[in-house]
């Protein structure tokens, strides 16, 4: 799975400054894969003469494995809320300096205040983009194999094994990440998602153990394009993810027509961070950089790009009308009520979880 | 004359200890000293920091700390292993799976060094070269070309749809099948090479006398070309299988959700866990299941060379 992504993502993507006189300055990026509009990070280099230096991944494991490693060399990484908690813990990050971050003001504070659960203060990062957990699909193949009045609006979908019976023709695949498939299931059962009780977990296990046989594949980044190319009709995946499967199917023309719902059981909300490593050789650099991605129409430019939505309340005036109108990446209040966010596993029940996925995945 | 005698040796001696010190430096540097850095992170304990486990033998504190920590050392993760039947059921299939494709990797590659060997002088540089080639592109891209075959719309199964020998795309990719033609098709190399090496330099004319008393071929390439071929056989398989029972690359790429392989199970356990003295355990253990073929191997070396010496 990982080394799939190391070559869709074609690795480092290098950004050189025409600039001689800032011919030292870098910055290292480590962001997910298929993650920013590209521009972005030339008009940046344009602009104060800074290298970035690009490099993705698509797993928070993968990520978290590297910093706690030590020594990445990445002077900007984005883990995802509930990782960086831990890793905030160990020790990985250095605090922000506040006083070179002059757009922080531009930030939404509901966003901010949600965040907090994670960086407490937010003293150590700040929010590059949020979005669900929820259901993608083909329209046209779901109504050929369960009907038209198939249950696209909730989990049923997945968990209703008379319903995943029927939809294995056609391919369904599942997130590789146990922090995010584990909540839905508790959810679905009407268990706290955020469940950190053996015996609940082990339920939710059974649960995806009753599906399990109709899954064709667990991947955290693939699905993107099976999705696209009509491979597959229905993937458990990332708001933004799915919808960039939209475009893309679009765009080919090739008669696929791919929809995001968010299932009304309420679904994973989760958020992804940008923060410094303490061992980040250009700090300065990485600060520049992390206020020029906070300025409105950059941080809008973004969102524009992955459909996904951003913790910027400025950019949001920059924003196309099919992101910013679209119930799918920036949700009605209603919906955000019914989303729910869960905080990180304790080593001891990760390993738990782990071995639960383990054997959803292996039949072992 | 016996002066140059007696110094002779010595000179000779120095030298052979000088010779012997590389490949022995180089065992120490690149094995034994990653060995035991894994080794003392498996005796170790899991924590939330960088490195995420807590440090054993700390060498600032000397020999006394050294003997201290020495007396509270926890095999605990060694035990751990054992609990759960996840491991077992690791290494068990990882040498299964090694095992089939070892197999099916000397069906194949039998006759390809043998006609090699059996070729006309001035082609066998060219087939040598044919062999060699693949490595010119990245093992990682190889691979990924599988997926491309291999796939339910792949050319495979396009090829047999249009030649009407399936009326259903064949469902490879994803399954042990497609570990098994992964590996045959990644190590081939390794076993036609020392195969070939060993076939080229049998001796033509046992197998002329063979013929002259009335010996049938097969009967002559079942008494003579085999056994005498068998240190390339064994040579060969043991590079297929060694390196096959660790594999992750291809049990990743091209194997199914329900393929289970120690390599996979090592990597969830470090990067999933972030459990890194329980998967240095396994990595350990793994290591001596590995260390016996390669001892056996190498005792069979020495008699055939004691043998033939």
């Amino acid at each position: 799975m990982k080394l799939k992504s190391l070559l869709t993502g074609v690795a480092v993507l290098t950004v050189m400054s025409g600039a001689a006189f800032a011919q030292d300055r870098t910055v290292n990026v480590y962001n997910w894969s298929d993650y920013i509009d590209e521009s972005i990070l030339e008009d940046f280099t344009k602009e104060t003469g800074i290298k970035v230096v690009y490099d993705v991944f698509d797993s928070n494991e993968v990520l978290e494995t590297k910093l706690l490693a030590g020594g990445t060399g990445y002077d900007i990484v984005v883990p995802t809320g509930t990782f960086l908690s831990r890793q905030i813990q160990a020790g990985v990050f250095s605090e922000l300096d506040k006083s070179k971050l002059s757009n922080l003001d531009n930030m939404w504070k509901q966003i901010e205040e949600r965040v907090q659960k994670y960086d407490p203060g937010n003293k150590y990062s700040i929010n590059y983009m949020w979005g669900t957990t929820g259901i993608g699909y083909n329209v046209d193949k779901v109504k050929e194999v369960l009907g038209e009045d198939a249950p696209v609006d909730s989990f049923d979908l997945i968990f209703k094994p008379e319903n995943m019976e029927k939809l294995k023709e056609c391919g369904v695949f599942v997130l590789d990440a146990p922090t995010e498939t584990f909540p839905a299931a508790l959810n679905y059962l009407g268990m706290d998602p955020d469940s950190k009780d053996p015996e609940e977990l082990e339920k939710a296990a059974e649960l995806w153990k009753s599906v399990r046989p109709y899954i064709q594949k667990f991947h955290s980044s693939e699905y993107i394009n099976a999705l696209a190319n009509g491979d597959i009709c229905v993937a458990l995946g990332w708001s933004g993810d799915v919808l960039q499967a939209r475009d893309r199917a679009a765009e080919a023309d090739n008669g696929v027509t791919v929809e995001y719902s968010i299932p009304k059981e309420g679904a994973l909300m989760w958020f992804d961070q940008m923060a410094i490593p303490a061992d980040a050789q250009h700090k300065d650099e990485a600060h520049e950089f992390l206020n020029y991605i906070m300025r409105p129409e950059v941080m809008a430019k973004a969102s524009n790009y992955v459909y996904y939505a951003n913790g910027n309340k400025a950019s949001q005036e920059f924003l196309n009308d099919d992101v910013i109108g679209d119930p799918a990446i920036y949700p009605s209040k209603e919906t955000v009520e019914n989303l729910y966010t869960v905080t990180a596993y304790p080593p001891k029940v990760n390993r738990v979880v782990t071995r639960f996925w383990t054997s959803v995945k292996s039949g072992q | 004359m016996d002066q140059e005698q007696n110094t002779a040796p010595t000179r000779r001696t120095l030298g052979g200890w000088l010779l012997i010190a590389v490949p022995y430096l180089w065992l120490l540097i690149l094995f034994l000293a990653p060995f035991l850095i894994v080794l003392k992170i498996s005796l170790s304990e899991v924590a939330v920091a960088i490195p995420p486990y807590l440090p054993t033998f700390d060498l600032a504190e000397g020999w006394a700390g050294f003997t201290e920590s020495l007396s509270q050392l926890s095999f605990e993760n060694y035990i751990w292993l054992t609990e759960d039947d996840l491991y077992w059921k690791s290494y068990l299939s990882s040498v299964v799976i090694a095992g089939i494709s070892t197999i099916l990797t000397l069906l194949l590659g039998y006759p390809i060094a043998y006609g090699m060997a059996r070729s006309p002088q001035a082609w066998r540089p060219t087939l040598l070269m044919l062999v060699i080639l693949p490595f010119w592109t990245s093992f990682l891209i190889r691979v990924y070309a599988w997926i491309g075959i291999l796939k339910n719309e792949g050319l495979l199964n396009q090829l047999l749809l249009f030649l009407g020998v399936i009326d259903e795309p064949l469902v490879i990719l994803n399954t042990n099948i497609a570990v098994y033609i992964g590996i045959v098709y990644s190590y081939l190399p390794f076993l036609v090479l020392p195969l070939y090496a060993s076939l080229e330099r049998l001796d033509g004319s046992l197998l002329e006398a063979a013929e002259d008393l009335g010996c049938p071929p097969w009967k002559a390439f079942w008494n003579v070309t085999l056994p005498l071929s068998l240190p390339g056989v064994i040579a060969g398989c043991f590079l297929v299988f060694i390196p096959a029972v660790g594999e992750f690359v291809i049990p990743d790429l091209l194997g199914g959700s329900n393929t289970l392989m120690i390599g996979k199970t090592l990597w969830v356990e470090f990067f999933n866990n972030r459990d890194w003295p329980v998967s240095s355990a396994v990595a350990v253990i793994l290591l001596l299941i590995l260390v016996i073929p390669i001892v056996l191997f190498q005792n069979q070396q020495q008699k055939m060379s004691e043998k033939n010496g």
